[in-house]
């Protein structure tokens, strides 16, 4: 195989998975929540496209667009609760949508 | 499609139709559920009179699973008594539901479903399923599992075949462990003493409609369900627990009763009598007597319409006064001379009177606990006194005396709705007391199958430890 | 074919009549279907006995299976034997007369017409009763006629005394029934059926001990409906009932339902001898205990209620001697003079508007005399003077009783004693001397007084249909010789006892007064019936109620059983406090759980060393 070993792909994506955990993690606008778990997503959708292309197998691909219609989906919903939220409390951070729990 | 599955998913249909109803019409709704039930319970009849009906394929087929529903002497006339009550249900819930009135009407076709589903279910997989839609016992899924590693299916009849043949074989323990999960998880339904505390709770919470299909019909699910399978498919370990069950049974007869009779409330006064009543069904059912089975059954079905009419002739009361509690009443036989007439025969059939409908399943299960254990029937025939204690002491204190102000104020007699609503619960009273053969010679068919299933196992268990080495196919082969 | 099955659903037929319709008929309409549904059926009853002729055996019509389990099947078949032929008549005739006098009786009260329903449901559970081929549909009527009894006795709802009796008559009786119940388990575990047809011709070939424990059980049955000894208390209180029902119901028929059935069961009972003396004894026991009440009282209608309490358990003595026919006599010639003294007694009530108490009556005798001279017929009939009903009767009881025990015999004269002196009594009281109280007393109209003729009639010559001879083929004549001195006593006993009456409340009116304060706590002891009412609430009703409430639903019920149940959902919500503290609510303290989770997953494959090779 020539040109950009596997393993690259899959430091890129380690790497950009790492980011996405860590933005989840520490950020507290809902946004930025939202935009790390796409992130996520797609360092996923990396590593199979890449193992898809290592092996010369199709299944990677497939699991890829079905990622792809899912993260579309749940984008749609997403934004419309994020929408929601905002215009009902006014706030975009996730510590102070918390009335489910008190 | 044959009319055993058109009655079944019927009501499934209708709940789905009400649905799609528009929510601000609730008249609309009200008359298309009325009319919906009334011919569900039209198209059930012809169950009784056809032939024999049973539908049988493949549900789930990598498990084994299968859509096996069935009627027989036992659940056919529990399934009518279900398609029988539901309208009356609807009828006495006219005027007193007036919110959320479609989610209300809709799902009490879904509950009719449920119920007549349970009733009908051949596959305990499928039992499960509609049980489901009351109540979630643990064990008793983990029980069916358990049985399903053994077995290998859900399937009633197969499984009763596996047992008359010796190719699926319990030994005591697990028969015992299995009966226990299956049978507390009918006990709590049914409610046997000492599990019965949630019934007159949940009754004084329910709406009227509620009362009458929970007390009518969902508190069979779980005497059918011992009749049905605890007895066949354990008849050792059932005719092991026998005494100890037939005492729960007796001291809720008994308690039943006693407790029954210092209610202030109404609701909870006929709740706990309904413990008393259940009590009786227990007994019969354990006293593996034909007439103590035939007696059970029937007074599951006796239960279900005295005390069904009941709740109705009590809700009638509360929508008139808006009280439950028997202080409030009072001389209510001056303004309202119908109601307490109707309520006074409905008393009668629920204390066993002669020629109504309880006395022939009352004397039933009593002859069987005799024909069983003489003691046991001096003791429940105890019940069958003080239940005139407890209903006459309550009929006195409401319906007879000087009428008080604020009852005459809020009485009147019975409407025409009223009256659709409860006739036909009198004419099944005097019918099934007077005419019981139309109903009793199917039910001793189911019952002597099953009588006889408890036997021909038990004679497999006793002869088992004998003939240690030879599994027990090969008994039944070498027969 | 003879249709029998006519004669119980006529009086149906106009029960559901008049109880349907009966609120927009005419007045008139209610009483002839009432009436003729009752007088149709007596008819009917004359018709069908005749065209049996004879009747040396049982006569049985079946109509259909009313339920069947297993090999124990119940039919609805009626049958007819010189019993029932006897019951039928005593039934359907007095009980015609009672229809015509309540007529007249009830016509000034509300719920005329829910009274007649009640009444003629009542004619039809009692015909059932008589009529029954088997036990079960005997006690059909059985159970009936106890209901018709409790609606009937609490006629007067309005007034908590008549319901409060009316639900104690319904209960004690179902004590009563409460052993019948079992005799009839028994008696399908033992025979293998309830067919009066199958059962008496086996009773000899089964075992004593049982048919003993059959009888006594069935005599518990027997002690509630006919009011015995120690089941009675409903009987008094009955009276709060409209008095042609007190007359009908709690006189002359339901109550010697009991009678019958022992009667029924004698071949039980020959073959179980322990029973059988058991029978007399509590028959001898109410009879001299309810006498002794009955000399006390001074409501008109308690008298006669303790009197017939009194005269059944005479009627059980009879049986208990092994003298059935006698008993079956005394029943019949009961019902004729009982009936009159209480249609009598409701004349009197009905003359005075109401007043019962016969300290308020005095010197009607001339003032309403249809009445006094039809009730003076009763009066000699009772007290057994010579040659009137009660007397014949009477008196093949007492030598049955002589026979079969002497001191039975000696108690028996005592009772009869203390009944000649009640009654006497109570008519002193109520229609000689002076009038106590301040009424304008009219006589009651033909159509309450025809009847009363009737009855009187039949309480005089009513001694000499010889019933014992026509029950012959059923109950062999007992062989005791019509001893003369043992009769001669007998009547003597009566006499005296109107003698001492005479004495107290006519010759000497001040001599009861003082004889009473003279007996001092007896008499107030035999005043308050002995105190057995209060006995009974204290030592039963009370401890049951208040076990009830207390106890078993506040205790077992709201406390055990919840309690236990609520034990173990506050072990469950302990369980889920601490739990909870993990569940902070902050998504991302979740996220980091995850995370860590994830982690905890990969160095977990690192150091097994994976899965996938």
């Amino acid at each position: 195989m020539t040109g950009v070993p596997l393993s690259w792909y899959l430091i890129l994506s380690a790497l950009l998975f790492a980011l996405g955990v860590a933005g989840f993690l520490f950020r507290r606008n809902i946004i930025t929540v939202f935009m790390s778990i796409e992130l996520m997503l797609n360092a996923v959708n990396l590593s199979f496209v890449a193992f898809s292309y290592q092996l010369k197998q199709v299944n990677g691909h497939i699991f890829t667009f079905f990622v792809m219609v899912v993260a579309a989906a749940e984008a749609a919903v997403g934004l419309a609760i994020i929408l929601t939220v905002f215009k009902n409390r006014e706030t975009l951070n996730v510590d102070e949508v918390n009335s489910l729990k008190n | 499609m044959n009319l055993l599955t058109l009655v079944l998913f019927a009501p499934l249909a209708g709940f789905l139709a009400v649905l799609l109803l528009p929510g601000g019409n609730p008249a609309l709704i009200r008359r298309v559920t009325l009319s919906l039930s009334l011919a569900i319970f039209a198209a059930s009849l012809g169950l009784a009179f056809g032939a024999p009906q049973a539908v049988d394929q493949p549900w789930i087929p990598s498990l084994h699973i299968r859509f096996h529903v069935q009627l027989d002497g036992l659940s056919l006339w529990l399934v009518l008594l279900s398609t029988f009550l539901t309208p009356i249900a609807v009828l006495v819930s006219w005027k007193h539901i007036d919110r959320r009135v479609k989610e209300y009407y809709a799902f009490l076709l879904l509950l009719e479903f449920g119920l007549a589903g349970v009733f009908v279910s051949m596959d305990l997989f499928l039992f499960y399923v509609f049980w489901e839609v009351s109540l979630v016992p643990m064990y008793f899924l983990m029980a069916i599992l358990y049985l399903y590693t053994k077995a290998a299916t859900f399937d009633y009849t197969e499984l009763m075949q596996m047992l008359a043949s010796g190719r699926l074989s319990l030994n005591p323990a697990e028969q015992l462990w299995l009966f226990l999960a299956f049978f507390f998880a009918f006990a709590i339904k049914v409610p046997l003493f000492p599990l019965h505390t949630w019934l007159p709770d949940a009754h004084v919470e329910a709406p009227t409609a509620g009362s009458v299909m929970l007390a009518s019909v969902m508190l069979k699910m779980g005497t059918y369900g011992i009749v049905r399978f605890c007895l066949p498919m354990f008849p050792d370990a059932a005719r092991r627990c026998a005494d100890w069950i037939v005492a729960l049974a007796i001291i809720g007869i008994v308690y039943g009763a006693l407790v029954s009779m210092v209610q202030p409330n109404m609701k909870k006064l006929v709740a706990y009598s309904s413990v008393s009543h259940l009590g009786f069904v227990v007994l019969g059912t354990f006293s593996f007597t034909q007439a103590g089975l035939d007696g059970a059954v029937y007074q599951m079905l006796n239960h279900g319409i005295s005390t069904g009419a009941l709740f109705v002739l009590v809700g009638f009361l509360y929508e008139r006064r808006h009280s439950l509690e028997i202080k409030d009443y009072g001389g209510v036989s001056t303004p309202a001379p119908w109601l307490s007439t109707v309520f006074l025969i409905t008393t009668l059939a629920s204390i066993g009177l002669p020629t109504l409908n309880n006395f022939v399943g009352e004397y039933l299960v009593l002859q069987g606990a005799a024909q069983a254990n003489f003691r046991w029937a001096v003791f429940a025939a105890l019940g069958v006194i003080l239940s005139a204690c407890y209903m006459l002491w309550m009929y006195q204190r409401a319906f007879y005396g000087e009428t008080p102000e604020t009852v005459r104020s809020h009485m009147h007699d019975l409407s025409g709705r009223e009256w659709a609503a409860i006739l036909p619960l009198l004419v099944m009273m005097v019918w099934m007391g007077v005419a019981a053969q139309t109903f009793l010679p199917r039910v001793s068919e189911s019952t002597s199958v099953i009588l006889k299933q408890t036997t021909v196992n038990v004679r497999f268990q006793v002869q088992a430890p004998g003939l240690r080495g030879r599994g027990l196919g090969e008994v039944a082969n070498a027969r | 074919m003879q249709h029998l099955w006519l004669i119980p659903v006529l009086p149906l037929l106009g029960f559901l009549l008049n109880g349907l319709f009966g609120r927009r008929l005419a007045k008139g309409a209610v009483t002839a279907i009432a009436l003729g549904s009752v007088l149709l059926s007596f008819a009917w009853v004359v018709k069908t006995l005749v065209g049996l002729g004879a009747l040396e055996t049982a006569y049985i019509e079946r109509y259909f299976t009313w339920f069947q389990s297993g090999d124990l099947r119940v039919g609805a078949d009626l049958s007819v034997d010189r019993l029932t032929a006897v019951m039928l008549l005593v039934v359907t005739g007095v009980g015609s007369l009672i229809h015509i006098y309540a007529v007249g009786y009830m016509t000034h009260e509300g719920g005329y017409y829910r009274f007649f329903a009640y009444l003629n449901l009542f004619m039809f559970f009692m015909l059932v009763l008589v009529l029954g081929a088997n036990f079960l549909l005997l006690f059909v009527g059985w159970e009936g006629v106890g209901l018709c009894s409790y609606l009937l006795i609490g006629f007067y709802f309005l007034k908590k005394s008549a319901t409060d009796a009316g639900k104690k008559a319904f209960i004690v009786n179902r004590i009563g029934d409460f052993g019948f119940s079992l005799a009839m388990l028994l008696i399908v575990i033992t025979f293998g059926s309830l067919d009066f047809g199958a059962v008496f011709p086996a009773a000899a070939s089964k075992p004593e001990s049982t048919l003993t424990l059959i009888g006594l059980l069935l005599l518990l049955g027997a002690c509630g409906k006919s009011a015995q000894a120690p089941l009675y208390v409903w009987l008094p209180d009955a009276m709060e009932g409209p008095t042609p029902v007190s007359a009908l119901i709690h006189a002359a028929t339901m109550v010697t339902a009991g009678v019958y059935m022992v009667a029924r069961s004698s071949a039980i009972y020959l073959h179980a001898h322990a029973a059988q003396e058991m029978v007399a004894y509590i028959g001898l026991g109410t009879a001299v205990f309810a006498a002794t009440i009955g000399l006390a009282q001074n409501d008109i209608k308690k008298v006669f209620a303790y009197s017939t309490v009194s005269q059944l358990g005479y009627m059980f003595l009879g049986l208990g001697a092994g003298a059935f026919s006698a008993g079956i006599f005394h029943l019949v010639t009961h019902a004729f003079f009982k009936a009159l003294l209480f249609l009598g007694a409701g004349s009197v009530i009905h003359a005075l508007e109401g007043e019962q108490d016969l300290r308020h009556m005095g010197g009607l005798r001339t003032r309403i005399p249809v009445t006094f001279w039809t009730l003076a017929c009763a009066w000699v009939a009772i007290a057994g003077i010579p040659p009137f009903a009660g007397f014949h009767s009477k008196d093949a009881i007492l030598l049955a009783a002589h026979h079969h025990a002497p001191w039975m015999y000696w108690v028996g004269v005592l009772t009869a004693a203390m009944t000649a002196f009640y009654v006497s009594r109570a008519m002193f009281l109520a229609f000689f001397g002076e009038p106590r109280g301040h009424h304008h007393p009219h006589e009651s109209p033909p159509v309450m007084t025809a009847p009363l003729a009737v009855l009187a009639l039949l309480s005089l010559a009513g001694g000499f249909l010889d019933v014992p001879k026509f029950l012959e083929p059923l109950f062999p004549l007992s062989e005791g010789a019509h001893d003369f001195a043992l009769v001669a006593i007998s009547v003597v006993a009566g006499l005296a006892g109107i003698g001492l009456a005479a004495l107290f409340y006519v010759v000497k009116p001040g001599l009861a007064d003082a004889v009473a304060n003279a007996l001092g706590g007896l008499y107030t002891l035999v005043y308050n019936k002995y105190f057995v009412d209060e006995l009974y609430d204290a030592a039963v009703v009370r401890p049951v109620e208040t076990g009830s409430r207390e106890a078993l639903w506040k205790g077992v019920d709201a406390g055990l059983i919840d309690g236990a149940a609520n034990g173990v959902a506050s072990i469950a919500r302990a369980t889920g406090g601490l739990l909870r503290l993990i569940q902070s609510g902050n998504i991302r303290s979740y996220a980091t759980w995850v995370v860590f989770g994830s982690i905890l997953v990969l160095v977990a494959i690192g150091l097994v060393g994976g899965g996938a090779r």
